[in-house]
């Protein structure tokens, strides 16, 4: 089995009823990339990811998981192999965060087993991953926004996937853990692919990026050749300059909201 | 909160089976429920018209199994009161509290909102209009099934009615839920009181009327059966399903992408727990609340892990309704109170109580 999965997405198009969400996306993460998704608020990222973790199924198109197509396999078997962090607020009912890591563990469970000695390591391995090992006993709806985003990442991690997909894993969070949460998934093995808004953050953690606007991609590419003043001023119609940062040597955005 | 506040500093990140201290909680919770369930079911043998020692009790109960542990020296009356009348309604009792019990915990999580229970949602309703259908028209095209089967189907279609109402967009919130599970209980109520009204059968509709508001008596050997089936059945298919109870909670996107074929799944559920609710509905009327009470407090003690909630629910929801049930036949004596009466009493409160605590925590769970 492989620590991390080559995704290809090749000329999906997502709809919702007679409305186009993205036409005709084609993309590529490699075994153990990190692959940021970047583009204004409806410009199709949360739909273009949905295809892959497979709740949207597109219109046209395939989404394939090393080689294999993610639509045709069985939901659990998908699972195995492909995990998320989705923006969906969870209902909770008094679930230890260790309960909720250990959901992660359900694609590999029959249904009557219970929870054995390597689940429990796998459960710690993927708290102590993104750093939570303290929280493990503590109640999950009394968690703060940075340290439930963690706990979340956790879960996906118990589902050892090979292919991580996140929806603005770092929204709602202070710069403190946006950081801690990006450097836990730039430290993964697995292949990452996920959905991101601050440019600079993008820029700095992905391997590359891959520029949506209204449900076309319009760039992809390493972030210093993408991110572009040009690039900024066609997909956000903003004026900004970019310059190579002396000290992290990532493209760094600046943006000029007057127009300088 | 969950019972493991006593080790939260103690060994983090060991990798010692999970949860040892949930574990003995749930030990410890299901002892402590095993040992009341005996003890309410003794009482309930025991308690009435005509008082029965304890010990008599045990002594008529093994008796019939075969065991002579005491010297048979009660009445043929006596005997008769325990095991043909009591026995039968006490064993109704805490099938009928199990099921309602772990019915309730399953549609919280299958709805993911904490106010879910199949009286507030009217699929009690549905069951009971399906089954006064077949008394009233007469029809009984599945013999004595008949009662069950129309009360499951009345009961499978009133909660595909809330749910598809209460539904925007993927999400369900809670007053949108409440108020479609009230709508349908008003519709379906009119409808069934109408049939009473306006039903030649004089005599019987009294006796639907009284049925109507949720009892245990009148229930016999030769009826027990199918209750007892259907629900030993629930749980265990519940059990089975605990897992995949969980990851619900985690949201509708989430339990897909843990592997979850969500859709498959809760249509599958909404007719076992129609089918289950149609039965006890069928052998003792709608009786409310117990499946909205009984999940939360257990949760206070094991947890939110559905393999822990429902094998502790069950036991509680039967206790429960064992005790309501002693009630019921008690506190107004000779008079007989309906249990649904009773739990209604208790639940009503309750259900106010839950409804503030959410909105105390600033978060009406389920509500995007």
């Amino acid at each position: 089995m492989s620590i991390a999965a080559d995704l290809t997405v090749e000329g999906v198009t997502l709809t919702a009823g007679a409305r186009q969400l993205v036409r005709d996306v084609s993309l590529t993460a490699s075994a153990g990339e990190v692959v940021g998704l970047v583009g204004p608020n409806g410009s199709g990222k949360s739909s273009l990811l949905r295809a892959v973790y497979r709740v949207l199924r597109p219109a046209a198109g395939t989404v394939r998981v090393d080689g294999a197509d993610a639509w045709t396999l069985p939901t659990r078997q998908l699972a195995r192999t492909v995990a998320a962090v989705v923006q969906d607020s969870a209902a909770d009912f008094d679930l230890a965060v260790r309960e909720v890591v250990a959901m992660g563990r359900t694609p590999h469970k029959r249904m009557l087993a219970g929870d054995t000695a390597e689940d429990a390591a796998v459960i710690d391995d993927a708290l102590a991953a993104v750093d939570a090992d303290r929280l493990a006993d503590r109640p999950f709806d009394r968690l703060s926004g940075g340290e439930r985003q963690r706990v979340l990442i956790a879960r996906a991690l118990a589902q050892q996937p090979t292919l991580l997909v996140l929806d603005e894993p770092t929204n709602h969070l202070d710069i403190r853990h946006q950081l801690d949460v990006l450097g836990v998934l730039r430290r993964l093995p697995a292949t990452v692919l996920l959905a991101l808004h601050d440019l600079n953050l993008a820029a700095y953690y992905c391997d590359r990026l891959h520029v949506l606007s209204e449900g076309g991609i319009v760039a992809s590419g390493p972030p210093a050749e993408v991110l572009t003043p040009a690039l900024l001023a066609d997909v956000y119609g903003v004026v900004g300059e970019v310059s190579v940062h002396p000290r992290t040597g990532a493209p760094q955005v600046t943006f000029l909201p007057d127009g300088r | 909160m969950t019972g493991t506040a006593t080790d939260t500093a103690a060994r983090p990140g060991a990798s010692a089976p999970p949860r040892r201290a949930g574990r003995t909680t749930m030990a410890g919770t299901s002892l402590v429920l095993v040992v009341l369930l005996v003890v309410s079911v003794t009482a309930g043998l025991a308690i009435g018209s005509v008082q029965v020692p304890p010990g008599q009790v045990w002594g008529i109960v093994t008796h019939a199994m075969g065991a002579d542990f005491a010297e048979p020296d009660w009445s043929r009356a006596r005997e008769t009161i325990v095991l043909d009348v009591r026995a039968p309604r006490v064993l109704l009792g805490a099938v009928t509290g199990a099921g309602l019990a772990v019915v309730g915990t399953a549609l919280q999580a299958l709805v993911r909102n904490p106010l879910a229970e199949p009286y507030l949602l009217g699929v009690s309703s549905g069951a009971s209009l399906g089954a006064v259908s077949v008394i009233v028209f007469g029809v009984a095209f599945l013999g004595p099934l008949s009662l069950s089967a129309a009360a499951f189907a009345g009961a499978l279609g009133a909660l595909v009615i809330v749910y598809a109402t209460a539904r925007t967009g993927g999400r369900i919130t809670s007053t949108r839920l409440v108020l479609s599970g009230v709508a349908v209980a008003a519709v379906l109520t009119a409808v069934l009181d109408l049939l009473l009204l306006t039903t030649d059968r004089g005599n019987e509709a009294r006796a639907v009327l009284a049925w109507t508001l949720g009892g245990l008596g009148g229930v016999n050997w030769q009826t027990l059966w199918l209750p007892g089936v259907a629900v030993l059945t629930g749980i265990g298919v519940l059990l089975v399903q605990a897992r995949n109870l969980n990851l619900l909670l985690a949201g509708e996107e989430a339990a897909t992408t843990m592997g979850l074929d969500v859709a498959r799944f809760r249509a599958r559920m909404f007719v076992l727990l129609s089918l289950v609710t149609g039965v006890l509905v069928a052998a003792s009327g709608p009786i409310g609340f117990v499946g909205l009470i009984l999940p939360h407090v257990v949760r206070l003690f094991v947890g939110g892990d559905h393999r822990r909630v429902l094998p502790t629910a069950a036991l509680a929801g039967a206790v429960f309704l064992v005790w309501a049930d002693i009630a019921a036949r008690t506190v107004a004596a000779p008079l007989e109170i309906p249990v649904g009466v009773l739990t209604a009493l208790c639940g009503g409160p309750f259900f106010l109580w839950l409804m503030r605590r959410d909105a105390r925590r600033g978060t009406d769970r389920g509500v995007a």
